[in-house]
């Protein structure tokens, strides 16, 4: 019988009642009196040089309150990019100021360069249009590799070159990978574009400042995964406002997926202006602004070798990539080529020898930053195209080559720094071979073919590393922040408790998840559990979700606070029943007396705790209410293997995902529902990248797909049902909990299946094609097919 | 400005606005209805389906205006009349069909408005029907189970959730 509560147990989602009667309070739900609307005129061209904005007109428009420019903020601070790279010569990274508002140049279509403040939304958007730009046009780079060549505009004049950094990871590997390449039977190589894609969550973006006059505080309702980082950073590096001055309340959130953990410029501007005009200053993005201002994830070009010996042994991988930063350093934007790349180029493999080289490129493009898996899907599909290319290279099975090269001793220390705790990736191979009725794909191949269609497989493996830590280790490789979670628990007089966490939730169901642990560690029903989250005035400081660590570090601080919890009741609860604390046990909310018929139940004991009139004042203080920290002392490492089955139309080149099955190892599982559905959404992002999505930009800079009108979401016709299991289960051996986090792996884990099925039902029908680049949109397949 | 008045969720209500007044923002601004959302700005994510006169209109694509004298549902009248979830809103939950909540709202009503042509959709036809409606979460397998349970149509057989 599957449980009904607890750890383990598809407990129905709380929040779901509100969000299905309309009752959700997302930050644009938020009015307050007295609030006044901003309309930002963005740069619509990709590069200039401001000469003159003026607002003369603008400001003397209905309803307008003020009209802000660049030269308002000049004594204000820019937006901190919150990790600093060292490049291969040990020097750090090139950091450009960044603006709140433009100043002297624009550097990339949708940058702000004046803002309206106004009565209204729309008389701020009619003055907007008042406002007159002269911006004098520069040659725009949005090429990488043209980028730095020498003699190429820059994007930046006060940096030496559009060379961020130049990373070499890890240095002292080299000559041990040249000398395998040299050795090496056979090599592999493969050019590929990880397309740049929009994050899209269905909420854009929304930012309310207010500020109230009789204690001088701040506030900021905005939609982001991680409102203390937000605190932190707009508070102490651009506006100058003390935390205890300043709050930032992330409500309900429309989903996230990495795009919504910056800290943006509107942002700030809209707390800046509330305090300026005393009065609230409300941004709603529309969706046009959001595919400009928005951050954008991927834009990776890579060239990847793999070396293998005489029996087809992994011996080395060297790759070099461009990885585009746009025109500005986002908040965490250095950090995804290298430490969430680099560190991830093992994959499930014990190959040796491995050098992994990125170069970090300016462009007059938007900033590019984390998006769901942020680094690890960049990696996964290079690993996992070049040895799908070798094993039809080499004439060998794929799923046999990879069984070969697995690693399977526990712990590993890969080439590339990081340690893996644990994993079974033969188990979540043979659960997927399984799953994916893999025998019987060669029957569906001629059934396909009867119809005239091609069918094709592909396979992969990937690992993913989730929870970033510890903070010691990345403040080492420059991050700018600690990587720990908090929670505060505070049981209540009558027994019910309420969690505090640093965690946020946007989609992944903290609100029922959470309180699963709870019932079970202290065995009362989740429904006496509260979870509160999003607000800095009411949370300790936490660094929020992203990296799928809500549970495995929030989680982690939140079962850490609840043992403060449980040892203190004893202690109550032995003083209660005259007995000694070492005997006493919790279950189902009951404690007992080992080996008595002691019982006193968990309501009476925390009622103690507040009217402590029997109770030991000696020993312990009233009260219960613990915080703990939790920082991890690794990363978790969740893996998995996922089949993809398509079919490719040889008349148009479209492509139909027909089948796909992942089967994932994530440790133990607290909610299997609300895992699987994270799944089903990382599969779907996946497809999307590999099939449908990409952010373009012509030679100007300007994104030509910019609106759901050019820009492919996937669409519930695009996709199939999935076939998803997580049974395979090796806990994470550093965490209380086990857990390794679940919220990225079917986007980093399914773009490589579909493009090696893609090239395996084109090979089938003869055709020499060894590689698509994504997405494989039908214009391309049929191109590659008449090759 | 102009006087518009309708039927939202059985109530009468009227105010005051610009001829360029979408019918969504009169539901969020006007009437304080923020349970439809905007997702876009190009009449493709359906985040803000309502029914207008019983037809699944998005209400970004219509003027307030245009909805002078007809009877609008939005999702704030769409549970049961003792509070609790109706049957569609029930599959949601029972089936996980959604996550973050903000395409939801148009989901439930897409949903609706499909049930009542197709009493029993097959999962093609729901895919086909849910073409105008975005969600970035769910990979869309819980949605179209959803729809398919508040059909009455056994889906125990579908991938697990």
């Amino acid at each position: 019988m599957p449980k009904d509560h607890g750890i383990g147990a598809s407990s129905k989602r709380r929040e779901d009642v509100r969000f299905l009667t309309g009752a959700g309070n997302y930050t644009d739900d938020i009015n307050i009196p007295g609030q006044t609307y901003v309309h930002f005129l963005r740069s619509d061209i990709a590069h200039g040089k401001i000469n003159a904005v003026n607002t003369e007109d603008a400001a003397g428009m209905p309803g307008v309150l003020r009209v802000f420019t660049g030269t308002d903020f000049e004594g204000v601070g820019g937006l901190p990019c919150g990790w600093q790279v060292t490049d291969k010569h040990g020097q750090p990274m090139q950091e450009p100021a960044h603006p709140v508002l433009a100043q002297g140049k624009v550097r990339y279509v949708g940058e702000i360069v004046a803002a309206v403040v106004a009565e209204t939304a729309e008389q701020a958007r009619d003055a907007a249009e008042a406002i007159e730009l002269d911006i004098e046009d520069l040659p725009a780079v949005i090429d990488m590799k043209a980028a730095v060549q020498e003699g190429a505009p820059k994007v930046h004049d006060d940096l030496t070159s559009n060379l961020c950094y130049d990373w070499g990871f890890v240095e002292e590997n080299k000559g041990a990978v040249d000398e395998a390449f040299e050795k090496a039977a056979h090599v592999t190589t493969l050019e590929l574009v990880n397309n740049r894609l929009v994050a899209n969550p269905m909420e854009p973006r929304v930012a309310i400042g207010d500020y109230t006059r009789h204690n001088g505080e701040s506030t900021l309702y905005t939609t982001s995964q991680n409102p203390h980082v937000i605190r932190l950073l707009m508070g102490a590096f651009v506006l100058g406002i003390p935390e205890h001055k300043l709050r930032v309340v992330a409500p309900d959130v429309g989903g996230g997926f990495g795009t919504k953990i910056f800290h943006y410029a509107e942002e700030a501007f809209c707390t800046f202006a509330a305090k300026a005009l005393k009065r609230p200053v409300k941004w709603t993005s529309s969706r046009s602004e959001a595919f400009i201002s928005d951050a954008h994830g991927r834009d990776h070009v890579t060239k990847i070798e793999l070396a293998l010996d005489g029996e087809n042994n992994f011996t080395a991988i060297r790759t070099e990539t461009y990885a585009n930063m746009g025109a500005y350093l986002s908040t965490f934007a250095p950090s995804v080529p290298t430490w969430l790349h680099g560190t991830l180029m093992a994959g499930n493999y014990k190959t040796p020898a491995i050098y992994v080289n990125v170069k970090a490129v300016f462009t007059n493009t938007v900033p590019v930053d984390a998006y769901r898996g942020a680094g690890r899907p960049e990696a996964t599909f290079q690993l996992e195209r070049v040895i799908d290319k070798a094993a039809r290279e080499l004439g060998v099975d794929p799923i046999a080559l990879r069984r070969q090269n697995f690693i399977t001793e526990f712990p590993y220390a890969t080439p590339v720094a990081v340690e893996y705790d644990t994993g079974d990736y033969n188990a979540t191979m043979d659960k997927l071979e399984e799953i994916a009725d893999l025998k019987g794909f060669e029957a569906r191949r001629k059934e396909s073919e009867a119809r005239g269609k091609l069918r094709g497989l592909g396979v992969n493996c990937y690992i993913e590393a989730c929870g970033i830590a510890p903070s010691n280790l990345v403040g080492q490789l420059g991050a700018r922040a600690g990587l720990y979670e908090s929670a505060t628990v505070r049981v209540n007089a009558t027994g019910g408790l309420v969690v505090m966490t640093g965690s946020h939730s946007h989609g992944q169901g903290h609100e029922t998840s959470f309180p699963q642990v709870i019932s079970e560690m202290i065995g009362i029903p989740e429904d006496q559990v509260e979870i509160v989250h999003g607000d800095t005035a009411r949370t300790p400081m936490g660094m929020g979700t992203y990296g799928s660590r809500s549970l495995a570090v929030g989680g982690s601080a939140m079962v850490r606070a609840t043992e403060k919890i449980i040892n203190k009741t004893k202690k109550i609860a032995a003083h209660l029943m005259e007995a000694s604390e070492a005997d006493i046990e919790l279950k189902d909310g009951q404690f007992t007396v080992a080996g008595t018929d002691k019982s006193v139940a968990w309501g009476d004991v925390c009622l103690a705790a507040y009217v402590p009139h029997n109770y030991p004042l000696d020993d312990i203080e009233p009260g219960l209410e613990e915080t703990a920290f939790y920082d991890p002392s690794n990363f978790t490492y969740p893996a998995g293997a996922y089949a993809c089955e398509v079919e490719v139309d040889p008349e148009t080149g479209k492509v139909t995902i027909e089948r796909f099955a992942a089967a994932d190892d994530f440790g133990n599982v607290v909610n299997p529902m609300i895992v699987s559905g994270q799944v089903h959404g990382g599969l779907a992002q996946g497809i999307g990248q590999a099939l449908l999505e990409g952010a373009v930009y012509d030679e100007t800079g300007q994104l030509l797909s910019a609106s759901y009108m050019d820009y492919a979401m996937p669409r519930a016709d695009d996709v199939p049902f999935y076939t998803v299991d997580h049974s395979c289960q090796t806990p994470c051996t550093h965490n209380p909990l086990g857990v390794k986090g679940c919220g990225e792996a079917g986007a980093i884990g399914s773009p490589p299946s579909v493009v090696n099925a893609v090239v395996d039902a084109l090979q089938s029908a003869g055709k020499s094609v060894t590689h698509i680049d994504m997405p494989l949109s039908p214009g391309r397949v049929w191109t590659a097919m008449q090759g | 400005m102009t006087q518009v008045s309708m039927t939202v969720n059985g109530k009468s209500v009227s105010g005051e606005v610009e001829g360029r007044t979408l019918l969504v923002n009169f539901l969020r601004d006007h009437l304080s209805l923020t349970g439809t959302h905007v997702g876009c700005d190009t009449g493709q994510c359906g985040a803000c389906m309502v029914h207008v006169d019983g037809d699944a209109v998005k209400s970004c694509n219509m003027l307030a205006l245009e909805a002078d004298g007809t009877e609008v549902a939005t999702i704030e009248g769409q549970a049961n009349a003792d509070g609790s979830l109706n049957t569609i809103q029930q599959a949601f939950q029972d089936h996980h069909g959604l996550q973050c909540g903000f395409c939801t709202p148009g989901m439930v009503m897409t949903a609706a408005a499909l049930l009542k042509d197709n009493p029993k959709p097959t999962e093609a036809e729901i895919r086909h029907y849910l073409e105008g409606n975005i969600c970035r979460c769910t990979g869309y397998h819980n949605i179209v189970k959803a729809i398919m349970a508040a059909s009455g149509q056994d889906v125990n057989a579908i991938a697990a959730e």
